[in-house]
């Protein structure tokens, strides 16, 4: 089921950060199943090990199921200054989950993570590719609500 | 080519976008066509225009008139006033202050010199302004010790922290008899509160790729690569689109302009890690690794990529580049201070009227930073420190506001000009809750591999928290220097020396601040 993806790259050890990319994001609950490890090794020849180990050295990457929308709000010290612990608060209570939790009807993860690079506008989070700035606890509740309202 | 009376610029970045800036965008081409002034009126796309947090930003030329806060309920207006009629749109205008900031911000741009100016998704646009000129004469006129040694000479140095020289850096690498060899370059901008090189990719990615070209040449590498995180997505969206048009207009690829070379570009896109922005480990990431920086010697310009020689620079060195090349080293010389050439891109963010970018000469000082581009302190706000260089950088106070922004003149006073982050921050700051989100920043990035870093920025965490919770002692601070101290000597990359910077200055300068939580 992922020879579509492995079509695009060459079976190289290199590649792994990229094909690991395109998997994540071809799985509705965005994450990286057991069964997807066995054929990237199988692929490019590169032990499960490794992989696992790639797969838990960078943020982006998940080995357990997630939500369709994947809230990662920015802690780093620009967005803290600009109150980002408030937003978080503010998440946490409207989505009623915890750190790395997904809400029970699976739109919603909640994840924190480091500088996004938008500090000009902090606090700032990312919902899947789009980035919110200048965020207020109503703007938070508002964005929350409309995205719902898409699904 | 059609002649338009008018051209309407507008910024296109992450937080514009997220402003409605492509609505608004939609809306005025609408509007104009219905009142058929779409074939005098022009509508382009632009890079960031270098400041936010005031919605969508549109600029007209050749009136020179700037509009803030713009939505989509405005466009009726604003195209029957100031188009139709002749007469700016008064509610809309941008404040004195920010036009001021805006006009500053243009003057000695370099390596942001067209950005907001041009549209970045069009090569011509950037071959209209003189782009690839330099690289036809890097190329074509000159051999790579020349090129190395203009560079070397203009005083070039590295952008993105360490600040070596770029010139010595190549010429280590040119030499080496190699099959292969690579330039890599390191856009994984990781540093709380650093955003230069994702407005500098944004706005004008051409003018990385030109300084990609001419690295290449003189190091003698024909394959390089872009190492950029994965958060930036209109950055690689634009990127891809900027090597594919050069590919087409074979500015790229082989036997470029007759001249026998080959060159080619690939994106590669990091998947969140701070510590790949240490080159070794951003090498390892590259291999396919797990991103734990590798042991030097051997240096990656004698064996990186692949074992092959690899220079790895930060993108604003290399967009430093072309400039270098068509203006010469003695141009570039005459700006700046003290060993430190050119111009710094900084980022300025927190307690400030206008956060955004500027682009300045090296040497000039904070306060002015802060006043002149930045429109002085957030109203009601008044300064107490600034962290510069990002959680790896210093907090400083207010005595050295006057203090200038180059290498040497922060190494007297134990700082860091680092990636040019400037946080400002007001009077009702506590450094304790400042230092504990630098500590939880790196508790979280160390990458394990070493255990000076992997144990000290837990402990290190432990003890702010201590603090923090009200249940430290005095001795904690000294300890506190002590172990960060310990960690500067023994660890094994930068990450694990950079708790001591924030430590030691924020101690220093405002250990009162600690004081207080801890009597």
């Amino acid at each position: 089921m992922y020879q579509e993806i492995f079509k695009k790259y060459e079976p190289t050890k290199d590649n792994l950060i990229y094909i690991l990319h395109d998997i994540q994001d071809s799985h509705p609950q965005q994450y990286i199943t057991e069964e997807a490890v066995l054929s990237v090794s199988k692929y490019i020849n590169v032990p499960i090990n490794h992989i696992y180990g790639v797969i838990t050295f960078y943020g982006m990457f998940s080995t357990k199921p997630r939500g369709r929308n994947i809230i990662r709000l920015c802690e780093s010290p620009p967005c803290y200054l600009k109150g980002c612990d408030n937003i978080y608060r503010k998440l946490k209570e409207i989505l009623n989950i915890k750190q790395n939790e997904t809400t029970e009807d699976g739109i919603f993860t909640l994840e924190l993570c480091a500088c996004l690079g938008v500090c000009g506008n902090a606090p700032v989070m990312m919902i899947n590719n789009d980035i919110y700035g200048d965020l207020t606890e109503e703007k938070v509740v508002k964005i929350i609500k409309d995205i719902k309202g898409e699904k | 080519m059609k002649f338009y009376r008018s051209h309407i610029l507008l910024g296109i970045n992450e937080t514009s976008i997220e402003a409605g800036a492509k609505k608004i965008e939609l809306a005025l081409k609408a509007e104009l066509s219905k009142r058929n002034l779409q074939d005098e009126i022009d509508v382009l796309e632009t890079g960031p225009l270098g400041f936010f947090a005031k919605g969508v930003c549109l600029k007209v030329y050749p009136e020179n008139t700037l509009y803030e806060n713009v939505t989509v309920e405005d466009i009726p207006e604003l195209v029957e006033e100031h188009f139709l009629k002749g007469r700016p749109v008064k509610r809309l205008l941008a404040s004195t202050t920010r036009v001021e900031a805006y006009d500053f911000n243009y003057k000695e741009r370099n390596v942001l010199e067209n950005s907001g100016i041009i549209d970045p998704e069009d090569i011509e646009e950037y071959i209209g302004v003189g782009g690839y000129e330099a690289w036809e004469k890097a190329l074509l006129e000159m051999t790579t010790d020349e090129i190395i040694s203009e560079v070397k000479e203009s005083g070039l140095r590295g952008r993105g922290g360490a600040g070596f020289p770029t010139g010595l850096k190549w010429s280590f690498t040119a030499p080496i008899d190699s099959p292969e060899k690579h330039l890599v370059i390191n856009a994984d901008e990781g540093e709380p509160g650093t955003f230069k090189d994702r407005l500098i990719m944004e706005g004008d990615p051409h003018k990385l790729l030109e300084g990609m070209m001419i690295a290449c040449r003189a190091i003698g590498a024909n394959k390089g690569f872009i190492y950029i995180r994965g958060e930036y997505k209109l950055c690689i969206e634009r990127l891809r689109h900027a090597i594919n048009q050069c590919r087409s207009y074979g500015i790229l690829g082989e036997d470029i302009f007759g001249s026998g070379f080959n060159l080619d570009f690939d994106i590669k896109v990091g998947a969140g890690a701070y510590v790949c922005g240490e080159e070794t480990a951003l090498i390892e990431s590259l291999e396919g690794n797990r991103g734990n920086p590798r042991f030097k010697p051997p240096f990656p310009g004698v064996k990186g990529l692949w074992q092959t020689p690899t220079v790895v620079n930060n993108v604003e060195t290399i967009a430093n580049v072309p400039t270098i090349i068509n203006k010469g080293a003695e141009w570039y010389k005459s700006l700046g201070v003290n060993g430190a050439t050119g111009t710094k891109v900084y980022t300025l963010m927190g307690d400030v009227a206008m956060p955004g970018l500027t682009e300045v000469p090296m040497g000039i000082t904070l306060r002015d930073i802060i006043n002149k581009y930045g429109g002085g302190m957030l109203k009601g706000k008044k300064f107490k420190a600034a962290l510069v260089g990002g959680a790896a950088g210093v907090i400083l106070s207010d005595k050295l506001l006057d203090v200038k922004m180059d290498y040497e003149s922060l190494k007297e006073y134990t700082a860091v000009l680092g990636s040019g982050a400037i946080m400002v921050m007001g009077e009702e700051v506590d450094m304790v809750e400042m230092l504990w989100s630098i500590l939880r920043f790196f508790r979280h990035e160390s990458c394990g591999k070493c255990f000076p870093c992997r144990l000290g920025t837990q402990q290190l965490y432990n003890i702010i928290c201590k603090i923090r919770d009200g249940q430290g002692k005095e001795e904690d601070l000294e300890s506190m220097i002590m172990l960060s101290d310990a960690m500067l000597k023994s660890s094994f990359c930068a990450l694990g020396q950079s708790p001591y910077m924030p430590i030691k200055s924020s101690i220093l300068n405002f250990r009162n601040d600690f004081l207080k939580r801890i009597k």
